[in-house]
């Protein structure tokens, strides 16, 4: 039996046992990697279309706020963010309608409209922007940020995204 | 080229000699109710392992502990099967370490020389009860709480020091928050490390004294 090309018993056994111990590795193996990754490759949703109500309630040429609540969940704790919308209607029609978000674009501080002034204000570091959203003084890079919107049987909605 | 590594290796590690040491022993005729110890033992690192990672997403606090678990539970991928492995291990491992005291005691195995063994194993039974009873309050759900305040209350009874026991365990008068960051703390460091130690004199007097045979009876 010495020149046979049999496999061995005790080749056999260890190939067995190798075999056995890389099948149960894998099985324990693969769902402890995929316990650590899965919040990391987990994707939350954090773009919605908000209704903001009926387009009809807001009034002409007068830019007013929608403010509403975004609730985010990471694993075991929930945060509400509030957010702001500033819908302005610079005519009677449906398309006429544009929604600034009241962030401002230089440190997030929250802007208000001042109808006396007709501008956006923001308290922190006196920036200013224009009924369209861009910037007239102070430090804002950018113009405000302009939501998506759509109107569908007289409700207005934005498209609510996480900058 | 693999044996050169391991030749390499074991003429400055003694690789061979520990394995020799270690699974070379001789062994007098056994059956199965040796393998208890060596059960044990593989129940306890499976244990050690789930358990380092249900501490990544478990919080020891009253107002997280039962949401943590539930997004265990229910927000990652096999999470169910981390918390299931280490809930059913630690029946099992309760079970298969008294078992193996039981398999001891009636087979005469702690006698000279190997009293301290014995002892050794003694109080890694009643460190793992320890684990078992720190575990169960740490999902901080109804049962979990009951369970813990009538443990707590019976340790209380113990006569003159009752009192004092009580409010060590709990941490106050109360089941509190207090109560459950200490049977984490001693759940994952102090019974853990107890038992790691323990089970290495335990180890080292198996492997230096060698395990006896069945008893036998006795020839007239």
């Amino acid at each position: 039996m010495a020149d046979s090309h049999e496999v061995e018993r005790r080749d056999f056994v260890n190939i067995v046992l190798v075999g056995l111990g890389s099948l149960m590795g894998l099985i324990i193996g693969i769902p402890a990697i995929a316990y650590l990754l899965s919040p990391a490759v987990k994707v939350q949703v954090e773009e919605a279309w908000i209704p903001l109500g009926p387009l009809d309630s807001y009034p002409i040429d007068t830019p007013t706020l929608f403010p509403y609540t975004r609730t985010k969940v990471n694993g075991w704790e929930k945060t509400v963010n509030s957010f702001g919308a500033y819908v302005w209607r610079y005519g009677e029609g449906e398309s006429e309608v544009s929604v600034y978000s009241n962030m401002c674009t230089h440190l997030s501080c929250r802007v208000t409209w001042q109808e006396d002034r007709t501008i956006y204000f923001c308290p922190c570091h006196d920036g200013r922007f224009n009924k369209e959203g861009e910037v007239v003084a102070g430090p804002p890079p950018e113009p405000l940020y302009e939501f998506e919107t759509k109107v569908e049987e007289g409700i207005l909605s934005v498209m609510h995204m996480e900058v | 080229m693999a044996t050169k590594v391991f030749t390499w290796l074991d003429e400055r590690l003694g690789l061979s000699s520990i394995y020799n040491l270690v699974f070379d022993r001789k062994v007098p005729k056994v059956n199965w109710w040796f393998t208890l110890g060596s059960a044990s033992l593989f129940l306890f690192v499976m244990q050690g392992i789930t358990g380092m990672f249900l501490a990544v997403y478990y919080v020891p606090d009253p107002q997280k502990a039962y949401a943590s678990i539930q997004f265990i539970m229910d927000g990652v991928t096999f999470g169910w099967l981390i918390r299931g492995i280490h809930h059913w291990g630690a029946t099992l491992m309760v079970i298969f370490v008294f078992v193996h005291m039981l398999r001891t005691f009636f087979m005469g195995a702690y006698k000279f020389p190997r009293e301290i063994t014995w002892v050794t194993g003694v109080i890694l039974l009643l460190a793992t009860l320890g684990m078992g009873f720190t575990g169960y309050l740490l999902p901080w759900n109804q049962r979990a709480y009951w369970a813990t305040t009538v443990g707590t209350a019976i340790a209380g009874t113990v006569p003159v020091l009752g009192d004092f026991i009580l409010r060590v365990l709990r941490g106050g008068t109360d089941l509190s928050a207090v109560t459950l960051a200490r049977f984490f703390a001693v759940h994952i460091w102090f019974l853990p490390i107890i038992i790691i130690s323990l089970i290495g004199v335990h180890f080292y007097l198996v492997i230096r004294l060698g395990i006896s045979s069945q008893p036998k009876k006795d020839e007239e």
